[in-house]
């Protein structure tokens, strides 16, 4: 049950390169990663590519294929027919080091520049007490495996440079909507979802959920969330009002 | 500016491929569909506006509901009140129209949908989006945006008079078609409300302790539940809405008429 694919991958160092064509074994089961694989082992030795689990856990093999972003490890070959040409590119919207293996510092950046999480000064570890319904929420969020293809395919970055120094993102505004929702945090992200992190430029068209692996529902379960949290601070005065009638301190109830 | 879109040295280290998208699927499918269908919408709603058949006893055409003007017939009137007097002789439609429209053009789907429809922004997932610069939501005029939840409370209004509407109409005329119609719409427009994502937030989405919440907490997962589904009821309430306004007005105007009508 094997056949002869062609494939087209982005060859190139920095952003200089272009797309070669190749044809290649393909076997019954296999996945993308394979024949990437196989292309090193038989054509293209100095071929890079990023992965190690081959099971989709731990987030390196990001990567375009025909034009979306995916899991090399988890994309199967029996999705495309026999006579499709397949192409294989580097993730668009960070730096490339060499082949399909960008540079995803500016992620590593973005996760900085987040406060940790915050427990109350006189609580100590060990004596946290959070009831299953308070987490729940966030341990959706902890399904990620740092694949970093929302922030990839995010339009706001990945067509605008320019907006990078001002967007986390929606890997790490899902981050600060996490820590938000979190019982036991206690720094008060709204402000800074929006005037630091760029919350408002996103503009809910979800394809950081569309191509999530872990299956999040980015869009729904946190950016929204975290957008309706920065309204009741920033812009809806009868929130505003209610907070200094009952002397509510707003953030965390 | 130094670091600007396709030129900046930072923007040159990325894979230099010309192609907007590399996609091979029918990307363009979702925003082309969308964009037809809710043309549609607009220029049958523009129309509704200004067709003056929406009422035909016991049928009120739900884009002019509720009537609030002496123009309307005495019947039509919502309690049998007219608080905008005589002076207003425009469609009634217009008194009210603002505060629907507004809770659609607000809501965090339709957001999504005609700013990749109508505004290409991106028009699909990985497929560049032509405009030069964007700002999103975080300034004026999308900025706006963030008041959708006060058109969510007027919209709770809106759907429970199109409910009280439906049941006058099952109360005068329990076997016509338009009384089922008119009942099955004012469900529609009710779960499409129910499920809006501010409504989520409302009910116990901005709480961080829900366990100190039982009820709210209650109606939050109730709530969740149907906001995994906005999207489809967003676009059937709207399929509804629709069919319902103009079934109503064909019959006032006549043109369907038979005995269950
Ligand atoms: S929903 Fe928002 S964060 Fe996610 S890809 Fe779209 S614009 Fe970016
Ligand atoms: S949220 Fe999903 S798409 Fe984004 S980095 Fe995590 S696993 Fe990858
Ligand atoms: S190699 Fe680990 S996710 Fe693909
Ligand atoms: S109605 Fe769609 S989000 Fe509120």
């Amino acid at each position: 049950m094997s056949y002869k694919a062609k494939f087209r991958v982005w060859r190139g160092e920095g952003g200089e390169g272009r797309l070669e064509d190749f044809t290649v074994e393909v076997n019954e089961g296999e996945v993308v990663l394979d024949i990437i694989h196989r292309l090193q082992a038989t054509q293209a030795p100095d071929l890079a590519v990023r992965w190690n689990c081959k099971a989709g856990k731990c987030g390196s093999c990001s990567m375009e294929i025909n034009g979306k972003p995916r899991l090399g490890c988890m994309t199967r070959m029996s999705t495309f027919t026999e006579d499709e040409t397949i192409t294989v590119t580097p993730m668009r919207t960070f730096p490339v080091i060499k082949d399909l293996v960008t540079d995803v510092s500016f992620n590593y950046q973005k996760a900085r520049e987040i406060p940790s999480f915050t427990p109350p000064a006189d609580v100590k570890p060990g004596e946290y007490r959070m009831q299953q319904i308070d987490v729940e929420r966030s341990q959706e969020f902890r399904k990620c495996i740092e694949c970093f293809m929302c922030n990839n395919v995010c339009h706001v970055i990945r067509d605008h440079e320019e907006n990078k120094p001002g967007f986390a993102g929606p890997r790490f505004l899902m981050r600060i909507a996490e820590l938000d929702m979190h019982p036991y945090d206690v720094v008060d992200r709204k402000d800074a979802a929006q005037e630091e992190h760029g919350l408002g430029y996103c503009n809910i068209t979800k394809c950081c959920t569309e191509v999530c692996p872990e299956h999040i529902k980015i869009t729904d379960n946190a950016l929204i969330p975290m957008k309706e949290r920065v309204v009741d601070r920033k812009y809806d005065p009868l929130v505003w009002l209610g907070n200094k009638i009952f002397k509510r301190s707003g953030s965390k109830s | 500016m130094t670091q600007t879109a396709a030129d900046s040295p930072a923007r040159r280290q990325r894979a230099q491929i010309k192609e907007r998208t590399l996609r091979t699927d029918q990307w363009w499918r979702y925003p082309l569909v969308t964009f037809i269908i809710f043309t549609a919408f607009l220029v049958y709603a523009t129309w509704a506006i200004f067709d003056m058949d929406y009422f035909v006893s016991p049928y009120h055409a739900p884009f002019a509901s509720p009537c609030l003007a002496t123009s309307c017939p005495e019947e039509a009137r919502l309690f049998g009140l007219a608080p905008f007097g005589d002076w207003y002789t425009w469609p009634p439609g217009i008194l009210i129209l603002g505060l629907p429209a507004g809770f659609r053009f607000t809501c965090y789907y339709y957001r999504k949908a005609y700013y990749r429809g109508f505004w290409l922004s991106p028009p699909a997932c990985a497929v560049g989006e032509p405009h030069r610069t964007y700002t999103g939501e975080s300034r004026f005029p999308l900025i706006l945006q963030n008041v959708h939840r006060y058109f969510f409370y007027a919209a709770i209004v809106i759907g429970l008079i199109l409910a009280y509407d439906a049941v006058l109409a099952l109360v005068h005329k329990p076997a016509g078609l338009g009384t089922w119609i008119l009942i099955a719409n004012a469900i529609l427009i009710n779960l499409y409300t129910l499920s809006c994502h501010s409504c989520r937030h409302i009910t116990a989405g901005r709480l961080t302790h829900f366990s100190r919440h039982p009820v709210r907490y209650k109606a939050w997962t109730v709530v969740s539940k149907l906001n995994a589904k906005h999207q489809e009821l967003a676009l059937v309430s709207m399929f509804s809405v629709m069919g319902a306004d103009l079934y109503v007005r064909l019959v006032a105007k006549g043109i369907v008429s038979f005995p269950f009508a």
